[in-house]
């Protein structure tokens, strides 16, 4: 299983960007459970998902109980994810890496938008969005990059083709901003 | 494709009443309940449903409203927030007596935290105020579910049913199978009964014991006692040779399902009996007696209130709020939980890293948001006021310093007019007082108040900030849209004319846009407060909300730039707050954000050096 932290601010997408993701893994046939945060805090204060993700429901999801039955190996309950237990956190906004970061485990990953992108998992992913002429794409720009590190429960072939069928006015607008996420990882990876 | 879908817990309410073909469903907006009654709609459409589903004007009313369609036998349900049910309450406790005919379910979104609230009250005290059972989901799919089982009990008592799911719930997303929806017919009789419908005192009496004694049967009701979650684990276990010890846990609601994971984390599922309790009112006698029997130390885990614990009447045995094992305000998130059970279970504490003592970003008016506009002309035209104002997107004005109060819906005008009497009883001169109301919580709460401010001879300013929706929360229509949800033309309410027919002779609508202008009206307002014959003042600052795409824009976005006069004072900045104006640092000029600004061109008379301009 995959506890996820999506932070943002209020506008950016954090939504956008967790249903994406929750899609992703039942299109694989795992679990999901997330919790979205609604209301005035959506009005441009900080923002954030929690998004657990399964195993794929296979033979390697069931547990044999003591009796020799099999059943379902007890993954998650709580829609919550607890500080010290997400596997990985995307910081939308620069401010939400300082928020949330202490929902991050040890060995987690955080890939940022800032604009001080020195980081290896960070990048100015609204500067890239904005030279699409779509900076509300910086979220998709900043999953894409993400995806591409291999951190998260799937692939970034995956991810765009539940991208292509969310479809949607602005569905080439993002397809552009996320191959630009992909194109932006692979530049950071050149020595 | 996967036969999985995901739903979030409002939508799967919303699914779980159409499964159970509920005929009518009322509701008025509120965090964070307002998905249900906008999937209901959305679902009504695709499916060509036999529903009358309303955004009624407050949860008084759609409570009624509803109401009566259970009093004819057909299924109905009325969805709120904690805080709309106070609102409801009075129909609340009546109908528990009255009882229905066919199944009436409450649904009751409850906001520990609070997230989106004035309160963290526990609505399952109005449940037990009222003797009504109340069942408490710990999950989306579990709140599916549990409508059906609120409406087969509902029927078979008579009795309208609680459901109180938590902002974790309601906004929890979940996988899960759609269901088919295959209605049944449901034809409206109802039975003319004067000692039950209309009973007077004496009926009244033995409609309370007759509650009283259905109150007794829900709690003996075998599927709605609380389940042993790992019984399983536990037996197993057992035939191990494991003994579990003396002490156990309850726990209701979201916080159920925390619980149930940490005790996994801590390898401790198969040693510690874990209970939900699924209805925490009625609590079975003989239950509590069996628990109390058969643990030596019972911990009790439920938000927000103890309404479980204080069942249990053992405070020897029994660990929870009232005896401080268990906060007594905030949400019980999962770490909090661990912290307890740990504690509970004599274990270490765990080890974590504190989450940073920084403030985040406080919420704040969109760009280009007319309550802006009105809230600057406000504090320009009255800048000494008192500034009683009301819930929704516009008590942002908070940041502005343009908002004092904030107490329920409609309090604007109620505080407004005790403002005066308060100062005017106190011999001083009254300062000036300046009340702000958006236009769907003054239909909500804010006619009764305001025509008695009229007929008390109070006065006051009252800016309506009416962007012609119900913002906040995620536009509903007002009594003003002259639309019904399924598209019939229905009259259009007039707030001016409301605000007439209420008393007051100075009522006045003009664009906040419009700043200069707008200002100028607002001092007329603030003169006519002030005149001998004068009195209550109404002001309309009419704008509609930019978010709602649904409305037509009739402005044309200027190109606003900002020239060389600016002198880096940050007056725009602090008081104006608009998010598209930002400072690059301190003795900079600012900047405009152009992914932000929507060229309202009202910031242009903000400046006081005229350093932003229209272009061109």
């Amino acid at each position: 299983m995959q506890q996820i932290i999506i932070s943002g601010v209020g506008g950016q997408g954090v939504l956008f960007i967790t249903r994406l993701l929750a899609q992703a893994a039942v299109d694989q046939d795992r679990h999901v459970l997330i919790s979205e945060t609604h209301g005035m805090a959506q009005r441009g204060g900080n923002v954030v998902s929690h998004l657990k993700v399964g195993e794929p429901r296979t033979e390697s999801a069931l547990a044999e109980t003591g009796a020799g039955r099999r059943s379902p190996r007890f993954e998650f309950s709580s829609p919550l994810i607890r500080p010290g237990r997400a596997d990985v956190l995307l910081a939308l906004h620069a401010d939400g890496l300082a928020v949330h970061r202490h929902y991050l485990k040890s060995a987690g990953k955080a890939f940022s938008n800032t604009q001080d992108a020195q980081d290896s998992n960070a990048l100015d992913a609204t500067r890239i969005a904005s030279r699409l002429n779509a900076p509300v794409s910086a979220n998709l720009v900043l999953l894409a990059f993400a995806l591409a590190s291999g951190e998260l429960f799937c692939s970034a072939e995956h991810m765009q083709k539940v991208l292509n069928r969310s479809g949607g006015r602005q569905l080439e607008m993002n397809l552009n901003a996320f191959r630009a996420g992909l194109s932006a990882a692979r530049e950071k990876l050149k020595p | 494709m996967s036969k999985y879908h995901i739903l979030l817990g409002n939508e799967a309410i919303a699914y779980g009443l159409v499964e159970c073909s509920c005929t009518l469903a009322a509701s008025y907006p509120g965090t964070p309940a307002s998905e249900v009654l906008s999937t209901l709609l959305g679902l009504k459409r695709q499916h060509a449903l036999d529903l009358h589903a309303e955004w009624s004007v407050n949860e008084k009313v759609a409570f009624e409203v509803a109401l009566a369609a259970a009093y004819t036998g057909r299924r109905a349900a009325v969805i709120m927030k904690q805080v709309g049910l106070n609102v409801a309450a009075d129909p609340l406790m009546s109908a528990a007596y009255t009882g229905v005919k066919g199944g009436f379910v409450l649904v009751v979104a409850d906001d520990p935290g609070p997230h989106s609230s004035q309160t963290e009250q526990d609505s399952r005290f109005y449940a037990m105020m009222a003797k009504l059972p109340v069942l408490d989901p710990t999950s989306p799919a579990e709140a599916r579910q549990f409508v059906r089982m609120a409406y087969e009990l509902s029927e078979q008592f008579e009795i309208p049913v609680m459901l109180r799911p938590t902002t974790r719930i309601c906004h929890a997303r979940q996988d899960m199978e759609l269901p088919c929806f295959s209605g049944f017919r449901q034809t409206p009789a109802f039975d003319r009964n004067p000692g039950r419908w209309a009973a007077t005192p004496k009926f009244r009496l033995m409609l309370h014991h007759q509650l009283n004694e259905k109150i007794e049967s829900i709690a003996q009701q075998a599927q709605f006692y609380p389940r042993l979650a790992n019984d399983d684990p536990l037996r197993l276990a057992a035939e191990r040779g494991n003994r579990s010890g003396s002490v156990c846990i309850l726990a209701s609601g979201v916080v159920f399902a925390h619980t149930k994971e940490i005790l996994a984390d801590l390898h401790l599922y198969d040693s510690i009996p874990l209970y939900q309790v699924l209805m925490p009112y009625p609590l079975s006698a003989g239950f509590r007696q069996e628990l109390l029997r058969r643990y030596d130390k019972v911990l009790v885990l439920e938000e927000t209130s103890p309404v479980i614990e204080l069942q249990l009447q053992n405070k020897e045995k029994v660990l929870g709020r009232t005896n401080h094992v268990v906060p007594a305000a905030g949400e019980l998130l999962p770490e909090v939980v661990e912290d307890i059970v740990r504690k509970f279970l004599d274990l270490p504490s765990a080890e974590r890293i504190e989450p940073p003592n920084i403030a985040g970003r406080r919420p704040t008016l969109c760009a280009g948001c007319p309550h802006r506009a009105a809230f600057f002309a406000i504090k320009k035209a009255f800048p000494k006021a008192i500034y009683p104002s009301d819930i929704g997107c516009y008590t942002l004005g908070l940041n502005l310093g343009a908002v004092d109060t904030v107490l329920c819906m409609g309090a604007a005008i109620g505080l407004a007019a005790g403002f005066y009497h308060a100062y005017r009883a106190g011999g001083v001169d009254h300062p000036p007082i300046a009340a702000t109301i958006g236009d769907s919580t003054f239909f909500h709460a804010g006619i009764p108040a305001l025509l008695n401010a009229v007929v008390q001879g109070t006065r006051f300013v009252l800016v309506v900030l009416d962007n012609s929706t119900t913002a906040m929360t995620g536009h509903q229509p007002t009594p003003a849209g002259g639309m019904t949800v399924d598209g019939h033309q229905v009259p259009q309410i007039s707030i001016a004319e409301i605000a007439r027919a209420c008393g007051v002779r100075f009522v006045e609508t003009a664009d906040p846009y419009r700043l200069p202008e707008f200002i100028d009206l607002l001092k007329k307002a603030g003169n006519h407060t002030r005149d001998a014959d004068g009195g209550i003042a109404v002001v309309i600052a009419k704008r509609p909300c930019l978010m709602d795409r649904t409305q037509p824009r009739s402005w044309t976005p200027r190109n606003i730039v900002i020239n060389d006069k600016c002198k880096s004072c940050d007056f725009c900045i602090k008081h104006f707050e608009c998010p598209a104006l930002q400072s690059p640092g301190e003795k900079m000029p600012v900047q405009i954000d152009r992914t932000l600004c929507t060229g309202c061109a009202v910031c242009v008379h903000v400046c006081p050096n005229r350093a932003i301009e229209i272009a061109g």
